[in-house]
Order: C-alpha cells, then structure tokens, then sequence
C-alpha cells in the first residue's frame, strides 16, 4: 500500500479549528502592523500636527494636502543632504565592517586554543546595548581626555576633535558601529567558511598555492553567500542607523550627522509635525526597498551558490 | 594577529570598567590616568542614589521577560495552525506576515504611538510589551520547525484521544524546544537593548528601561563619564550572564536573526 505524503493532522480542517491559535496573532497583525500603515499613509498626505482628533468629521478636508509633503522634503535640500550624511556613512562603515568581521572570521577559523574565550571577545560588543555602546565610545573619543587621541598621541599624531568636528564626527560614528558589529557579522561570515569543502583546500596546497592565494581564491568566492546576506542587513540597518547619533551627537555638529530616523523622531516627536514625519518615514521605505531590490538583482554577477 | 585584533575590540570594555572606578577629580587629569590612581565606587553609588536604578533594572526584566513569553507564545500557536492546520487562504496570509516584514518599524512608530496614547497606555509596561503580540519573524522560524515534525506523532495522540490543544501544547511544543530557545534568547536579547519604540513610550523615571534610563542619565551628566561608564557596565552585566549560560543559543540565533541589531 502506498501512502499518501500528508501535510497536516488528520481530521482537524478549517479556519474554525485554526482560529484559536491565530487569533492573538492575527489582532497583533491588525493593531500593530496593518492598521498603523494604513494611517501612516494617510497621515503621509496631511499637515497634521498630531493634535486634532483623525476621527473628527471635516479632520480631512481641513488636513488633506495630497502629495504636498512629498513634494516638500524631495525639494529641499535637507532630505539630500541627509541622504548624503547616510551614504557617508555607508561608504565609510561597510568597507571597514567588512574587513574587521573577515579578519574575526579568519581568525575564529584558524585559532586553536582559547577559541570560547576569542568568540566572547568579539562578541560583547554585539550584547552591549548602542546606548551603552555609543556612551563608552563618545567617553574615548574626548578630544583631550579620551582613549583614542591619547593612543594616536603615543604614535605622535594629533587626533581630531571628532563628534565636535563637522568633518569627524561621522567617521567617529563609523567606529562604534564597526566596533558593535563586527562581532556578529564575523561569526556569521565564519558559518559560512567553515562549511567550505576542505578537499578545495587540499588540491590548492598540492598545487602550491600560499595561504594568501588560497583566501582569495577559494575561501572568499565560497563565501560569497554569506557575504551577500551581511550586505542586505548591514545595508538594511545603516539606513535605519539612529541611538548612536542620538546619544553621541544629536545630529550635530552643525547638521552633520542628520540621518533618515533621526530626522523623522525630531520631526514627529520635537516638531510635533506628524504628517511630514510620515511621509519621511515612507520615503525611508522606499529606499531601503530599492536598494534591497538593486542588490538582489546585482546578486548573479557575483554570488557564488555551488559550493 | 588574532590577539592584536582582539585587544583592539578590548580596548573600549577595559576603558569603560577603568573610567568607571574614577572619581570626578580624576577624569580630567593630564596625563590621562590609564588605570585609576585611587579606584573609588564613587561612580556606582552616584548612579544609584541619582537615578532608581534598582528600579529600572527590574523593569527591563520585567519588559524583557514578558516580550519574550509573549512572542513565543502567540508565535508557536499561529505557526502550529499554519504548519498542522489545514485552513483556506493559509498561504496568502503566511506571505502577507513576510511583507509586514519588509515595512521598517519607522513607518508604524508613529501611528502607533497614536494609538497608545488614545489608550491611555503611554508610560506603561503594556505600552512596551503589547508589540510582542505581533512578530512575524518568530512566526516563521517556527513555521519551519513545525512543518518538520512527523504527522504520526501528532495524529498518534489525536487516536487516543487527545484535544488539539493538548497536541500543541504537549507534543508539537516540546519538539519545536531548540527553535524556542534560540528565539527565546534573540527576542530577548533585542527586547533588553531596544531603544526607539521605549523611548517614544516611557517618560517616567520610574517605568524606564535600561537604555531609556541611560540615555537619559547621558543628557543629565553630559561629560561626567565615571557615571555613564559605571550606568553602562551595569546594564551590560544581566546579558553577558545569560550569553554564557546560553551561547547555544545565541550561537544558533545569529544566522537567523539579524536584521534588527
């Protein structure tokens, strides 16, 4: 007798049995998901400030201003200008983070002894939380009492003002971010090394080939999955990039460190200019989608998936 | 090299622990004082007599511990109905879970502070917790390990006799345990560090989370490090302590996680 491959239980179908077990989580997906992007878009066409009730008669014709916020924020040249700061930082943080979390990586991978006590190492940074994170860093980062230009001083060079510095003060929030991440990107490169076939590495050696050759030649294509995964998040997280620069510089000195999020909490919660917020807040949706689309579409030409 | 690069990643945890045992006097010698001339407690009573930090402690685990139960909870049963129950549109719905996936939680935040405000729910442990209902992410990992688990057990205890709740609770739950686990940590571990959303909800000293009541303590004493770093210290030590009792779990948890850091 053959048996059919059967998914589910036996004799219990149907949305009535099911409904018990979806309910809290189907009023989670109506309050704190679907209803509040609905407003949110709706919110994204008025000039509300948050006070007027959204449920009083005529709110809509007094508020409803269509595609006017839209219009302003692309027309301004602060929305650029925090689209630049961003990619600053993109530009800075991702070739940095990389670096550090494949040299963690590599290392993990060769260590012998004391690995536990290397993975811990690398990886509280990442349980610290950014609050305590950024603190710790803004304290290194004093220009005459802190770590860092004490160091550099040993080295006889004199460090910048960093956060008070308009010129240093986004590279100052590239290190604490390198330094939290690193850890985490490293151990999730490492999964993907560690499952390279080591027969690869064999032939290389009969071959002759040196340590250096055969990291370039055969551990780094290999792990170009991996590499891609920790692109799309680090991507996805630096434009979402926010406690840092709440607590280390508030988007200062002079406008330099604005962001995306930073400007949508002050303009919703300091401003008290809901709808502008909203319709920000979209157009930081729109972006983290378009870039996830770019790279997924840039993915052939580089990602290799037959290890 | 590997030690070079770990002193390195050292360097700001050594610097955190040193400053925090400096009296005020201390952080503005020059020379800068590596290591403490006259270590002193000093900073750590500061943070507690200023602030009630025993208090905000016991917040952050209450939150923490409940987000938690609440996202396994309401996570495993969805995806014991998507997984073991055969239901009409069960498809579209798991894919309209992933697209709520894709929306950044800057675009909810602000409706949703709304919300609570009407609710009334603004500076409560509800307004934190609430969210945890919702987490699609959870929802699917646990999809994937239900899906894994053989019909015979399931339909084995429906022959003797067993409700579909004792199914879900007693057996499709138990074998979904590592999956519990690694989620358990994440979503823990996410809740304790969460900045924004508590921040848009708790303003009262009394209610703060951890990094809410140090953001805080960052406006107040600016450049007065000795507290900050001994604040920060304090906070840190409850999550290193499960992160060794658990690096399983954490272990397991990072290929999974990650978007949120």
């Amino acid at each position: 007798m053959r048996k059919k491959k059967q998914k589910h239980i036996r004799g219990q179908d149907g949305l009535l049995t099911a409904s018990p077990f979806l309910l809290p989580s189907f009023i989670g997906l109506a309050v704190f998901s679907l209803l509040p992007i609905v407003v949110s878009f709706l919110m994204s066409l008025t000039d509300w400030n948050g006070l007027d009730r959204i449920t009083d008669p005529g709110f809509l014709s007094e508020h409803f201003i269509g595609l006017e916020n839209y219009k302003v924020i692309l027309g301004t040249g602060e929305f650029w200008q925090v689209l630049g700061n961003t990619l600053e930082y993109i530009v800075l943080y991702i070739p940095l983070m990389l670096a550090c979390s494949l040299g963690v990586a590599y290392l993990l991978s060769r260590e012998r002894r004391g690995v536990t006590a290397f993975r811990i190492i690398y990886y509280i940074p990442v349980l610290t939380s950014w609050v305590a994170a950024s603190m710790i860093w803004k304290s290194m980062l004093s220009p005459q009492y802190g770590a860092v230009n004490n160091i550099l001083a040993v080295f006889g060079i004199e460090g910048p003002g960093w956060l008070l510095d308009e010129n240093w003060a986004m590279p100052a929030i590239v290190l604490v971010s390198v330094w939290k991440d690193m850890g985490f990107f490293g151990l999730i490169l490492l999964s993907g090394m560690v499952g390279i076939n080591k027969s690869y590495y064999e032939a290389a050696a009969l071959d002759g080939a040196g340590a250096w050759q055969r990291f370039w030649k055969i551990t780094l294509p290999l792990m170009t999955p991996a590499i891609f995964y920790v692109l799309i998040v680090s991507l996805i997280n630096a434009f979402q990039l926010f406690p840092q620069i709440m607590i280390m510089t508030d988007g200062g000195p002079n406008g330099a460190t604005q962001v995306m999020v930073e400007r949508i909490y002050k303009y919703g919660f300091r401003y008290y200019r809901m709808g502008y917020a909203a319709a920000f807040s979209w157009l930081l949706f729109i972006i983290i989608m378009l870039c996830t689309w770019l790279q997924m579409k840039g993915q052939k030409k580089w990602v290799n998936y037959d290890s | 090299m590997s030690i070079l690069l770990a002193v390195v990643a050292m360097i700001p945890f050594l610097w955190m622990i040193s400053t925090s045992l400096k009296s005020r006097g201390a952080l503005m010698s020059i020379p800068i004082e590596w290591i403490p001339d006259e270590p002193t407690l000093d900073a750590y009573q500061e943070v507690f007599s200023r602030f009630p930090f025993m208090r905000t402690i016991g917040n952050s685990l209450l939150v923490s511990v409940s987000f938690t139960l609440i996202t396994l909870i309401s996570a495993s049963m969805a995806a014991f109905a998507f997984a073991k129950i055969r239901f009409r549109g069960s498809d579209v719905i798991l894919k309209l879970y992933l697209a709520m996936m894709m929306i950044p939680t800057q675009v909810t935040m602000i409706p949703l502070f709304i919300i609570m405000n009407r609710l009334g729910l603004i500076d409560s442990y509800a307004s934190v917790i609430l969210p945890s209902i919702f987490k699609p992410f959870a929802v699917f990992m646990l999809v994937q390990q239900m899906k894994s688990i053989p019909n015979d057990y399931l339909d084995a205890a429906r022959v003797d006799g067993a409700g579909i709740f004792h199914v879900y609770g007693r057996i499709a739950l138990p074998l979904c345990a590592p999956t519990l686990a690694t989620l358990a940590v994440t979503t823990f571990m996410e809740s304790w560090n969460d900045y924004l959303w508590p921040l848009l909800m708790l303003n009262d000293r009394n209610k703060m989370t951890l990094p809410i009541a140090l953001s805080t303590l960052n406006g107040q004493y600016n450049t007065e490090y000795n507290v900050l770093m001994a604040g920060s210290l304090i906070s840190m030590i409850p999550i290193i302590i499960i992160y060794l009792c658990a690096q399983k779990q954490f272990k397991n948890g990072l290929m999974a996680g990650g978007i949120k850091g």
